[in-house]
Protein backbone atom coordinates (compact mmCIF):
# COMPACT_ATOMS: atom_id res chain seq x y z
CA UNK A 1 0.00 0.00 0.00
CA UNK A 2 1.44 3.36 -0.95
CA UNK A 3 2.47 6.01 2.11
CA UNK A 4 0.80 8.86 0.20
CA UNK A 5 -2.53 9.69 1.90
CA UNK A 6 -5.55 8.86 0.30
CA UNK A 7 -6.82 12.25 0.50
CA UNK A 8 -4.63 15.42 0.73
CA UNK A 9 -5.79 18.90 0.02
CA UNK A 10 -3.09 21.85 -0.76
CA UNK A 11 -3.92 25.21 -0.67
CA UNK A 12 -7.60 25.31 -1.45
CA UNK A 13 -9.48 27.99 -1.68
CA UNK A 14 -13.13 28.06 -2.56
CA UNK A 15 -16.21 30.97 -2.80
CA UNK A 16 -19.61 30.69 -3.62
CA UNK A 17 -20.30 33.41 -6.06
CA UNK A 18 -17.65 36.01 -4.38
CA UNK A 19 -18.17 35.03 -0.79
CA UNK A 20 -15.42 32.94 0.28
CA UNK A 21 -16.28 29.59 2.04
CA UNK A 22 -12.64 27.97 2.45
CA UNK A 23 -9.32 30.13 2.51
CA UNK A 24 -5.98 27.84 2.33
CA UNK A 25 -7.13 24.52 3.69
CA UNK A 26 -4.37 21.85 3.99
CA UNK A 27 -5.73 18.56 4.79
CA UNK A 28 -4.76 15.23 4.92
CA UNK A 29 -6.59 11.54 5.03
CA UNK A 30 -4.03 8.77 6.17
CA UNK A 31 -5.09 5.70 4.57
CA UNK A 32 -6.86 3.15 6.45
CA UNK A 33 -7.68 6.20 9.37
CA UNK A 34 -11.05 8.36 10.53
CA UNK A 35 -9.97 11.62 9.98
CA UNK A 36 -12.97 14.10 11.70
CA UNK A 37 -13.71 17.70 9.98
CA UNK A 38 -15.15 19.59 12.77
CA UNK A 39 -16.32 22.85 13.12
CA UNK A 40 -19.40 24.80 14.00
CA UNK A 41 -23.09 24.99 11.42
CA UNK A 42 -21.77 27.12 8.06
CA UNK A 43 -18.47 26.95 8.60
CA UNK A 44 -17.89 25.30 5.18
CA UNK A 45 -17.58 21.35 6.74
CA UNK A 46 -19.91 20.38 3.58
CA UNK A 47 -18.23 21.97 1.33
CA UNK A 48 -15.15 20.57 1.82
CA UNK A 49 -16.82 16.87 1.21
CA UNK A 50 -18.47 18.13 -1.84
CA UNK A 51 -14.80 19.11 -3.13
CA UNK A 52 -13.46 15.86 -2.26
CA UNK A 53 -16.37 14.23 -3.80
CA UNK A 54 -15.78 16.02 -7.08
CA UNK A 55 -19.42 17.67 -7.03
CA UNK A 56 -17.74 21.32 -6.72
CA UNK A 57 -14.19 22.34 -8.15
CA UNK A 58 -12.37 24.75 -6.17
CA UNK A 59 -11.34 28.35 -7.01
CA UNK A 60 -7.48 27.50 -6.75
CA UNK A 61 -5.51 24.91 -4.73
CA UNK A 62 -5.90 20.69 -5.07
CA UNK A 63 -8.06 18.59 -3.64
CA UNK A 64 -6.09 14.76 -4.66
CA UNK A 65 -7.92 11.61 -3.81
CA UNK A 66 -5.59 8.25 -4.53
CA UNK A 67 -3.35 10.08 -6.33
CA UNK A 68 -5.86 12.04 -8.87
CA UNK A 69 -6.51 15.48 -9.53
CA UNK A 70 -10.30 15.39 -8.87
CA UNK A 71 -11.10 18.82 -9.59
CA UNK A 72 -8.89 17.95 -13.33
CA UNK A 73 -11.12 14.73 -14.25
CA UNK A 74 -13.82 14.65 -16.65
CA UNK A 75 -17.06 12.78 -16.12
CA UNK A 76 -15.80 9.55 -17.16
CA UNK A 77 -13.38 9.16 -14.54
CA UNK A 78 -14.76 11.38 -12.14
CA UNK A 79 -17.70 8.48 -12.16
CA UNK A 80 -15.09 5.76 -11.98
CA UNK A 81 -13.44 7.32 -9.01
CA UNK A 82 -16.89 7.76 -7.35
CA UNK A 83 -17.50 4.47 -7.35
CA UNK A 84 -14.70 3.58 -5.04
CA UNK A 85 -15.94 6.10 -2.54
CA UNK A 86 -18.84 5.62 -0.18
CA UNK A 87 -21.18 8.65 0.94
CA UNK A 88 -23.51 8.82 3.71
CA UNK A 89 -25.48 11.87 3.93
CA UNK A 90 -26.94 13.80 7.01
CA UNK A 91 -30.60 12.09 6.41
CA UNK A 92 -29.64 9.22 4.33
CA UNK A 93 -31.02 10.15 1.03
CA UNK A 94 -32.67 6.94 0.35
CA UNK A 95 -34.78 6.14 -2.44
CA UNK A 96 -38.29 6.52 -1.27
CA UNK A 97 -39.29 4.69 -3.95
CA UNK A 98 -37.49 1.58 -3.08
CA UNK A 99 -37.70 -1.09 -0.60
CA UNK A 100 -34.40 -1.35 2.06
CA UNK A 101 -32.97 -4.19 -0.24
CA UNK A 102 -33.51 -2.53 -3.45
CA UNK A 103 -31.46 0.95 -2.09
CA UNK A 104 -28.65 -1.90 -0.98
CA UNK A 105 -28.39 -3.70 -4.24
CA UNK A 106 -28.74 -0.29 -6.71
CA UNK A 107 -24.67 0.24 -7.02
CA UNK A 108 -25.11 -3.52 -7.72
CA UNK A 109 -27.43 -3.24 -10.05
CA UNK A 110 -26.20 -0.28 -11.85
CA UNK A 111 -22.22 -1.04 -11.96
CA UNK A 112 -21.24 -4.98 -12.14
CA UNK A 113 -22.97 -7.86 -14.00
CA UNK A 114 -23.75 -9.83 -10.71
CA UNK A 115 -26.55 -12.49 -10.41
CA UNK A 116 -29.22 -11.84 -9.19
CA UNK A 117 -28.82 -14.72 -6.22
CA UNK A 118 -25.56 -13.40 -5.32
CA UNK A 119 -27.04 -9.59 -4.79
CA UNK A 120 -29.33 -10.90 -2.59
CA UNK A 121 -26.38 -12.76 -0.63
CA UNK A 122 -24.18 -9.57 -0.69
CA UNK A 123 -27.09 -7.13 0.00
CA UNK A 124 -28.05 -9.77 3.01
CA UNK A 125 -24.62 -8.99 4.13
CA UNK A 126 -24.35 -5.80 4.10
CA UNK A 127 -27.72 -5.02 6.05
CA UNK A 128 -26.48 -7.51 8.35
CA UNK A 129 -23.07 -5.76 9.05
CA UNK A 130 -25.32 -2.53 10.39
CA UNK A 131 -27.89 -4.78 12.07
CA UNK A 132 -30.70 -4.11 9.89
CA UNK A 133 -30.90 -8.01 7.86
CA UNK A 134 -34.57 -8.45 9.29
CA UNK A 135 -36.07 -4.94 7.39
CA UNK A 136 -34.75 -5.57 4.20
CA UNK A 137 -38.34 -6.02 2.96
CA UNK A 138 -39.39 -2.45 4.62
CA UNK A 139 -39.85 1.10 2.15
CA UNK A 140 -37.78 4.19 3.98
CA UNK A 141 -41.06 5.62 5.29
CA UNK A 142 -41.13 2.69 7.72
CA UNK A 143 -37.69 3.18 9.35
CA UNK A 144 -36.84 5.70 11.82
CA UNK A 145 -34.06 8.04 12.02
CA UNK A 146 -31.92 6.20 12.86
CA UNK A 147 -32.42 3.00 11.48
CA UNK A 148 -32.40 4.76 7.52
CA UNK A 149 -29.03 6.50 8.44
CA UNK A 150 -27.57 2.72 9.02
CA UNK A 151 -29.78 1.42 6.02
CA UNK A 152 -28.03 4.55 3.93
CA UNK A 153 -24.55 3.16 5.47
CA UNK A 154 -25.10 -0.13 4.07
CA UNK A 155 -25.71 1.47 0.69
CA UNK A 156 -22.87 3.15 0.82
CA UNK A 157 -20.69 0.11 1.44
CA UNK A 158 -22.19 -2.18 -1.19
CA UNK A 159 -19.19 -1.50 -3.45
CA UNK A 160 -16.42 -1.75 -0.55
CA UNK A 161 -14.93 1.95 -1.15
CA UNK A 162 -11.91 2.67 -0.29
CA UNK A 163 -12.72 6.05 1.01
CA UNK A 164 -16.00 6.70 3.31
CA UNK A 165 -17.44 10.36 2.95
CA UNK A 166 -19.96 10.88 6.10
CA UNK A 167 -22.03 14.37 6.12
CA UNK A 168 -23.26 14.75 9.74
CA UNK A 169 -23.62 10.89 10.75
CA UNK A 170 -24.60 11.74 14.21
CA UNK A 171 -27.26 14.52 13.29
CA UNK A 172 -30.58 14.37 14.73
CA UNK A 173 -30.25 10.83 16.00
CA UNK A 174 -30.89 9.77 19.86
CA UNK A 175 -27.91 8.41 22.00
CA UNK A 176 -28.16 4.66 21.41
CA UNK A 177 -28.20 5.24 17.84
CA UNK A 178 -25.64 7.63 18.05
CA UNK A 179 -23.05 5.10 19.47
CA UNK A 180 -23.95 2.69 17.42
CA UNK A 181 -23.51 4.87 14.14
CA UNK A 182 -20.21 5.67 15.58
CA UNK A 183 -18.32 2.53 16.05
CA UNK A 184 -20.38 1.46 12.74
CA UNK A 185 -18.17 3.94 11.12
CA UNK A 186 -14.96 2.71 13.20
CA UNK A 187 -15.74 -1.21 12.45
CA UNK A 188 -16.62 -0.54 9.03
CA UNK A 189 -13.45 1.42 8.67
CA UNK A 190 -10.97 -1.01 9.57
CA UNK A 191 -12.88 -3.90 8.24
CA UNK A 192 -12.95 -2.18 4.41
CA UNK A 193 -9.35 -1.47 5.27
CA UNK A 194 -10.73 1.76 3.83
CA UNK A 195 -10.10 5.23 5.01
CA UNK A 196 -12.72 8.22 6.00
CA UNK A 197 -13.90 11.43 6.04
CA UNK A 198 -16.43 12.38 9.28
CA UNK A 199 -17.89 15.89 9.14
CA UNK A 200 -19.62 16.33 12.61
CA UNK A 201 -19.99 18.93 15.18
CA UNK A 202 -20.67 16.50 17.64
CA UNK A 203 -17.24 16.48 19.39
CA UNK A 204 -17.77 13.95 22.27
CA UNK A 205 -18.72 10.75 19.61
CA UNK A 206 -16.47 11.45 17.48
CA UNK A 207 -13.36 11.99 19.82
CA UNK A 208 -14.39 8.37 20.86
CA UNK A 209 -13.91 6.62 17.54
CA UNK A 210 -11.55 8.91 15.26
CA UNK A 211 -7.77 9.55 14.42
CA UNK A 212 -7.39 12.49 13.49
CA UNK A 213 -9.26 15.78 14.11
CA UNK A 214 -9.38 19.17 11.87
CA UNK A 215 -11.44 22.08 13.35
CA UNK A 216 -12.44 24.48 10.90
CA UNK A 217 -13.77 27.95 11.30
CA UNK A 218 -14.77 30.49 8.62
CA UNK A 219 -13.33 28.53 6.31
CA UNK A 220 -9.79 27.99 7.65
CA UNK A 221 -8.54 25.63 9.83
CA UNK A 222 -7.94 26.74 13.01
CA UNK A 223 -6.58 23.72 14.70
CA UNK A 224 -5.84 19.88 14.28
CA UNK A 225 -4.24 16.84 16.36
CA UNK A 226 -5.37 13.73 18.06
CA UNK A 227 -8.18 13.25 20.05
CA UNK A 228 -5.74 12.95 23.04
CA UNK A 229 -3.96 16.14 21.65
CA UNK A 230 -7.60 17.89 21.34
CA UNK A 231 -8.68 17.07 24.79
CA UNK A 232 -5.87 18.20 26.19
CA UNK A 233 -5.65 21.52 23.70
CA UNK A 234 -5.48 24.88 25.61
CA UNK A 235 -6.56 27.01 22.78
CA UNK A 236 -9.13 28.86 23.71
CA UNK A 237 -11.28 28.51 20.50
CA UNK A 238 -10.92 24.45 20.53
CA UNK A 239 -11.38 24.35 24.49
CA UNK A 240 -14.76 26.28 23.89
CA UNK A 241 -16.24 24.07 21.28
CA UNK A 242 -14.81 20.78 22.90
CA UNK A 243 -16.45 21.73 26.34
CA UNK A 244 -19.25 23.66 24.79
CA UNK A 245 -19.47 26.66 26.36
CA UNK A 246 -21.21 29.31 25.49
CA UNK A 247 -18.12 32.27 26.09
CA UNK A 248 -15.46 32.30 24.61
CA UNK A 249 -13.58 33.56 20.64
CA UNK A 250 -16.74 32.19 18.92
CA UNK A 251 -18.92 34.68 18.53
CA UNK A 252 -22.85 34.65 19.17
CA UNK A 253 -23.86 37.40 17.33
CA UNK A 254 -23.79 37.24 13.52
CA UNK A 255 -21.80 39.92 12.37
CA UNK A 256 -24.08 43.14 12.61
CA UNK A 257 -23.98 47.37 12.57
CA UNK A 258 -23.38 48.44 16.03
CA UNK A 259 -27.15 47.91 18.39
CA UNK A 260 -27.40 51.41 19.67
CA UNK A 261 -26.65 53.05 15.81
CA UNK A 262 -29.46 50.40 14.66
CA UNK A 263 -31.76 51.11 17.24
CA UNK A 264 -31.32 55.10 16.51
CA UNK A 265 -31.58 54.60 12.64
CA UNK A 266 -35.09 52.10 13.24
CA UNK A 267 -36.05 55.26 15.46
CA UNK A 268 -35.83 57.67 12.82
CA UNK A 269 -37.36 55.90 9.97
CA UNK B 1 -41.22 59.96 -11.65
CA UNK B 2 -38.46 59.05 -14.14
CA UNK B 3 -36.68 56.63 -11.03
CA UNK B 4 -39.89 55.12 -10.86
CA UNK B 5 -40.08 54.70 -15.17
CA UNK B 6 -36.72 53.13 -14.90
CA UNK B 7 -37.31 50.46 -12.12
CA UNK B 8 -40.19 49.26 -13.97
CA UNK B 9 -38.30 48.90 -16.92
CA UNK B 10 -35.45 47.42 -14.92
CA UNK B 11 -37.98 44.81 -13.96
CA UNK B 12 -39.18 44.00 -17.06
CA UNK B 13 -35.76 43.62 -18.53
CA UNK B 14 -35.11 41.00 -15.62
CA UNK B 15 -37.58 38.96 -16.23
CA UNK B 16 -37.41 38.64 -20.37
CA UNK B 17 -33.84 38.02 -19.05
CA UNK B 18 -34.30 35.20 -16.70
CA UNK B 19 -37.02 33.90 -19.35
CA UNK B 20 -33.98 33.37 -22.05
CA UNK B 21 -31.51 32.06 -19.56
CA UNK B 22 -34.23 29.65 -18.67
CA UNK B 23 -35.25 28.93 -21.98
CA UNK B 24 -31.69 28.34 -22.70
CA UNK B 25 -30.96 25.97 -19.62
CA UNK B 26 -34.28 23.68 -20.87
CA UNK B 27 -33.01 23.38 -24.02
CA UNK B 28 -30.07 22.55 -23.13
CA UNK B 29 -31.60 20.19 -20.29
CA UNK B 30 -33.21 18.87 -23.49
CA UNK B 31 -29.87 18.34 -25.53
CA UNK B 32 -28.54 16.17 -22.33
CA UNK B 33 -31.70 14.18 -21.95
CA UNK B 34 -31.34 13.16 -25.68
CA UNK B 35 -27.80 12.04 -25.07
CA UNK B 36 -28.14 10.10 -21.73
CA UNK B 37 -31.20 8.25 -23.21
CA UNK B 38 -29.78 5.40 -23.76
CA UNK B 39 -30.29 3.69 -20.45
CA UNK B 40 -33.71 4.40 -21.12
CA UNK B 41 -34.00 2.57 -23.85
CA UNK B 42 -31.47 -0.35 -22.88
CA UNK B 43 -33.16 -0.83 -19.74
CA UNK B 44 -36.53 -0.68 -20.90
CA UNK B 45 -38.26 -1.58 -18.08
CA UNK B 46 -37.13 1.43 -16.40
CA UNK B 47 -39.01 3.55 -19.27
CA UNK B 48 -42.10 1.09 -18.70
CA UNK B 49 -42.43 1.50 -14.98
CA UNK B 50 -42.65 5.07 -15.61
CA UNK B 51 -44.91 4.93 -18.75
CA UNK B 52 -47.62 2.70 -15.96
CA UNK B 53 -47.05 5.94 -13.18
CA UNK B 54 -47.90 8.30 -15.42
CA UNK B 55 -49.48 6.83 -19.00
CA UNK B 56 -51.17 3.90 -17.15
CA UNK B 57 -52.95 5.69 -13.78
CA UNK B 58 -53.93 8.36 -15.98
CA UNK B 59 -56.10 6.49 -17.93
CA UNK B 60 -59.49 6.85 -15.81
CA UNK B 61 -59.18 11.01 -15.80
CA UNK B 62 -58.57 10.53 -19.58
CA UNK B 63 -61.40 8.10 -20.28
CA UNK B 64 -64.09 9.45 -18.08
CA UNK B 65 -63.26 13.18 -19.11
CA UNK B 66 -63.16 12.12 -23.17
CA UNK B 67 -66.48 10.40 -22.79
CA UNK B 68 -68.14 13.55 -20.96
CA UNK B 69 -66.49 15.91 -23.70
CA UNK B 70 -68.20 13.19 -26.42
CA UNK B 71 -71.58 13.29 -24.63
CA UNK B 72 -71.63 17.09 -24.36
CA UNK B 73 -70.11 17.93 -28.15
CA UNK B 74 -73.15 14.92 -28.95
CA UNK B 75 -75.53 17.26 -27.29
CA UNK B 76 -74.39 20.44 -28.75
CA UNK B 77 -73.77 19.25 -32.11
CA UNK B 78 -77.17 17.68 -32.42
CA UNK B 79 -78.58 21.46 -31.40
CA UNK B 80 -76.48 22.91 -34.03
CA UNK B 81 -76.83 20.35 -36.73
CA UNK B 82 -80.50 20.05 -36.67
CA UNK B 83 -81.12 23.86 -37.00
CA UNK B 84 -79.98 22.92 -40.47
CA UNK B 85 -81.43 19.60 -41.10
CA UNK B 86 -78.09 18.26 -41.38
CA UNK B 87 -78.48 15.87 -37.92
CA UNK B 88 -76.58 12.86 -39.95
CA UNK B 89 -73.73 14.52 -40.02
CA UNK B 90 -73.11 14.55 -36.04
CA UNK B 91 -70.95 11.85 -36.82
CA UNK B 92 -68.49 13.81 -38.42
CA UNK B 93 -68.75 16.71 -35.88
CA UNK B 94 -68.32 14.76 -33.49
CA UNK B 95 -65.28 12.65 -34.96
CA UNK B 96 -62.89 15.77 -36.47
CA UNK B 97 -63.49 17.58 -33.58
CA UNK B 98 -61.71 15.02 -31.33
CA UNK B 99 -59.30 14.09 -33.66
CA UNK B 100 -57.95 16.89 -34.60
CA UNK B 101 -58.30 18.92 -31.60
CA UNK B 102 -59.70 17.78 -28.48
CA UNK B 103 -58.57 14.86 -28.07
CA UNK B 104 -55.20 16.53 -28.23
CA UNK B 105 -55.71 19.26 -26.60
CA UNK B 106 -57.61 18.41 -23.72
CA UNK B 107 -55.12 15.08 -23.10
CA UNK B 108 -52.42 16.75 -23.15
CA UNK B 109 -53.91 19.30 -20.37
CA UNK B 110 -55.11 16.51 -18.10
CA UNK B 111 -51.40 14.94 -18.55
CA UNK B 112 -50.16 17.94 -17.89
CA UNK B 113 -52.45 18.11 -14.39
CA UNK B 114 -52.41 14.52 -13.76
CA UNK B 115 -48.69 13.21 -14.73
CA UNK B 116 -46.66 16.65 -15.03
CA UNK B 117 -47.29 17.84 -11.98
CA UNK B 118 -46.27 14.46 -10.60
CA UNK B 119 -43.55 13.77 -12.09
CA UNK B 120 -41.68 17.18 -11.26
CA UNK B 121 -43.39 16.85 -7.35
CA UNK B 122 -41.19 13.52 -7.59
CA UNK B 123 -37.78 14.76 -9.12
CA UNK B 124 -37.99 18.01 -7.10
CA UNK B 125 -38.75 16.21 -4.05
CA UNK B 126 -35.66 13.41 -5.05
CA UNK B 127 -33.33 16.34 -4.94
CA UNK B 128 -34.38 18.37 -2.37
CA UNK B 129 -34.09 15.22 -0.20
CA UNK B 130 -30.49 14.53 -1.86
CA UNK B 131 -31.58 12.02 -3.78
CA UNK B 132 -29.97 12.96 -6.22
CA UNK B 133 -27.00 14.28 -5.40
CA UNK B 134 -26.76 10.80 -3.78
CA UNK B 135 -26.99 8.84 -7.27
CA UNK B 136 -24.02 11.29 -8.85
CA UNK B 137 -22.28 9.83 -6.16
CA UNK B 138 -22.52 6.65 -6.51
CA UNK B 139 -21.52 7.31 -9.87
CA UNK B 140 -24.71 6.83 -11.71
CA UNK B 141 -25.90 9.88 -13.94
CA UNK B 142 -29.69 11.14 -13.12
CA UNK B 143 -30.54 12.34 -15.92
CA UNK B 144 -30.17 8.85 -17.80
CA UNK B 145 -31.39 7.26 -14.79
CA UNK B 146 -34.35 9.56 -13.68
CA UNK B 147 -34.93 12.28 -16.13
CA UNK B 148 -34.67 10.21 -19.50
CA UNK B 149 -37.00 7.60 -18.67
CA UNK B 150 -39.83 9.99 -17.17
CA UNK B 151 -39.25 11.95 -20.49
CA UNK B 152 -39.77 9.19 -22.82
CA UNK B 153 -42.28 7.40 -20.63
CA UNK B 154 -45.01 10.61 -21.42
CA UNK B 155 -43.72 11.32 -24.77
CA UNK B 156 -44.69 7.54 -25.29
CA UNK B 157 -47.66 7.97 -23.51
CA UNK B 158 -49.82 11.11 -24.82
CA UNK B 159 -50.38 9.78 -27.99
CA UNK B 160 -52.03 6.84 -26.46
CA UNK B 161 -53.75 8.42 -24.23
CA UNK B 162 -54.76 11.36 -26.49
CA UNK B 163 -56.28 7.94 -28.95
CA UNK B 164 -57.73 6.60 -26.00
CA UNK B 165 -59.66 10.37 -25.28
CA UNK B 166 -60.96 10.51 -28.81
CA UNK B 167 -61.88 7.39 -28.86
CA UNK B 168 -64.19 7.59 -25.94
CA UNK B 169 -65.00 10.77 -26.67
CA UNK B 170 -66.42 8.95 -30.15
CA UNK B 171 -68.53 6.60 -27.95
CA UNK B 172 -70.01 9.38 -25.86
CA UNK B 173 -71.31 11.11 -29.02
CA UNK B 174 -73.08 8.12 -29.93
CA UNK B 175 -74.27 6.98 -26.60
CA UNK B 176 -76.06 11.04 -26.92
CA UNK B 177 -76.85 11.01 -30.22
CA UNK B 178 -78.07 7.48 -31.79
CA UNK B 179 -78.56 6.34 -28.21
CA UNK B 180 -80.35 8.60 -26.89
CA UNK B 181 -81.67 11.35 -28.90
CA UNK B 182 -82.12 9.01 -32.20
CA UNK B 183 -79.94 10.31 -34.58
CA UNK B 184 -79.59 7.74 -37.55
CA UNK B 185 -76.96 4.60 -36.57
CA UNK B 186 -75.97 3.67 -40.25
CA UNK B 187 -75.43 7.57 -40.99
CA UNK B 188 -73.84 8.37 -38.09
CA UNK B 189 -71.12 6.18 -38.24
CA UNK B 190 -70.71 5.96 -42.56
CA UNK B 191 -70.61 9.35 -42.80
CA UNK B 192 -67.77 9.98 -40.13
CA UNK B 193 -65.89 6.91 -41.77
CA UNK B 194 -66.46 8.85 -45.57
CA UNK B 195 -64.99 12.27 -44.61
CA UNK B 196 -62.75 11.72 -41.82
CA UNK B 197 -59.23 11.39 -43.76
CA UNK B 198 -56.46 9.27 -42.21
CA UNK B 199 -53.35 11.76 -42.97
CA UNK B 200 -55.15 15.08 -42.69
CA UNK B 201 -57.16 14.22 -39.73
CA UNK B 202 -55.71 11.47 -37.69
CA UNK B 203 -52.18 11.71 -38.54
CA UNK B 204 -52.23 15.05 -37.57
CA UNK B 205 -53.79 14.26 -34.13
CA UNK B 206 -51.27 12.14 -33.49
CA UNK B 207 -48.39 14.27 -34.68
CA UNK B 208 -50.22 17.28 -32.32
CA UNK B 209 -50.08 14.55 -29.38
CA UNK B 210 -46.36 14.03 -29.64
CA UNK B 211 -45.66 17.77 -29.67
CA UNK B 212 -47.59 18.03 -26.84
CA UNK B 213 -46.33 14.92 -25.08
CA UNK B 214 -42.50 15.97 -25.81
CA UNK B 215 -43.51 19.79 -24.20
CA UNK B 216 -45.46 18.82 -21.53
CA UNK B 217 -42.75 15.87 -20.87
CA UNK B 218 -39.87 18.03 -20.68
CA UNK B 219 -41.41 21.10 -18.76
CA UNK B 220 -42.22 18.75 -16.01
CA UNK B 221 -38.88 16.98 -15.65
CA UNK B 222 -37.13 20.14 -16.08
CA UNK B 223 -39.03 22.04 -13.61
CA UNK B 224 -38.55 19.35 -10.75
CA UNK B 225 -34.67 19.24 -12.10
CA UNK B 226 -34.42 22.99 -11.87
CA UNK B 227 -36.75 23.39 -8.59
CA UNK B 228 -35.27 24.94 -5.48
CA UNK B 229 -34.83 22.12 -2.85
CA UNK B 230 -37.08 23.55 -0.52
CA UNK B 231 -40.63 22.56 0.18
CA UNK B 232 -42.05 26.30 -1.52
CA UNK B 233 -39.41 25.63 -4.30
CA UNK B 234 -41.12 22.35 -5.09
CA UNK B 235 -44.79 23.52 -4.63
CA UNK B 236 -43.64 26.38 -7.04
CA UNK B 237 -42.09 24.26 -9.96
CA UNK B 238 -45.18 21.81 -9.44
CA UNK B 239 -47.59 24.53 -10.17
CA UNK B 240 -45.54 26.02 -12.93
CA UNK B 241 -45.55 22.61 -14.65
CA UNK B 242 -48.73 22.89 -14.87
CA UNK B 243 -49.36 26.57 -16.03
CA UNK B 244 -46.44 26.38 -18.74
CA UNK B 245 -47.61 23.18 -20.02
CA UNK B 246 -51.39 24.22 -20.54
CA UNK B 247 -49.89 27.68 -21.77
CA UNK B 248 -47.56 25.62 -24.26
CA UNK B 249 -50.29 23.13 -25.38
CA UNK B 250 -52.59 26.11 -26.27
CA UNK B 251 -49.73 27.76 -27.90
CA UNK B 252 -48.67 24.87 -29.68
CA UNK B 253 -51.76 23.63 -31.19
CA UNK B 254 -52.72 27.24 -32.42
CA UNK B 255 -48.99 27.08 -34.51
CA UNK B 256 -49.95 23.70 -35.36
CA UNK B 257 -53.45 23.91 -36.54
CA UNK B 258 -51.76 26.62 -38.96
CA UNK B 259 -49.81 24.84 -40.46
CA UNK B 260 -52.04 21.59 -40.63
CA UNK B 261 -54.99 22.73 -41.48
CA UNK B 262 -54.72 26.18 -43.20
CA UNK B 263 -51.37 25.49 -45.15
CA UNK B 264 -49.15 28.32 -43.98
Amino acid sequence: MSSEPLVKLTGLNFAYDRRPVLTGINLEVPRGKVVAIMGGSGCGKTTLLRLIGGQIKPQSGSVRVDGKMVPDLDADDLYRLRRRMGMLFQFGALFTDMSVFDNVAFQMREHTDLPEDLIHDLVLMKLNAVGLRGAHHLMPSELSGGMARRVALARAIALDPMLMLYDEPFAGLDPISLGVVGQLIRKLNDALGASSVVVTHDVQESLLIVDYIYFVSEGKVVAEGTPAEIRASRDPWVHQFVWAEADGPVPFHYAAAPYMQEMMDAGHA
Amino acid sequence: MLDRVASVLRLIGKHVNQGIWRLGFASRFLLMTLLYSGTAFRRFGLTIRQIYFSGVQSLIIILVSGLFVGMVLGLQGFDTLERYGSEEALGVLVALSLVRELGPVVAGLLFASRAGSAITAEIGLMKATEQLTAMEMMAVNPIARVVAPRFWAGVTSMPILAAMFSAMGIFGGYLVGVVLIGVDEGSFWSQMQASVDFRQDILNGVIKSIVFGVAVSLIAVFEGYDADPTAEGVSGATTRTVVISSLAILGLDFILTAFMFRGF
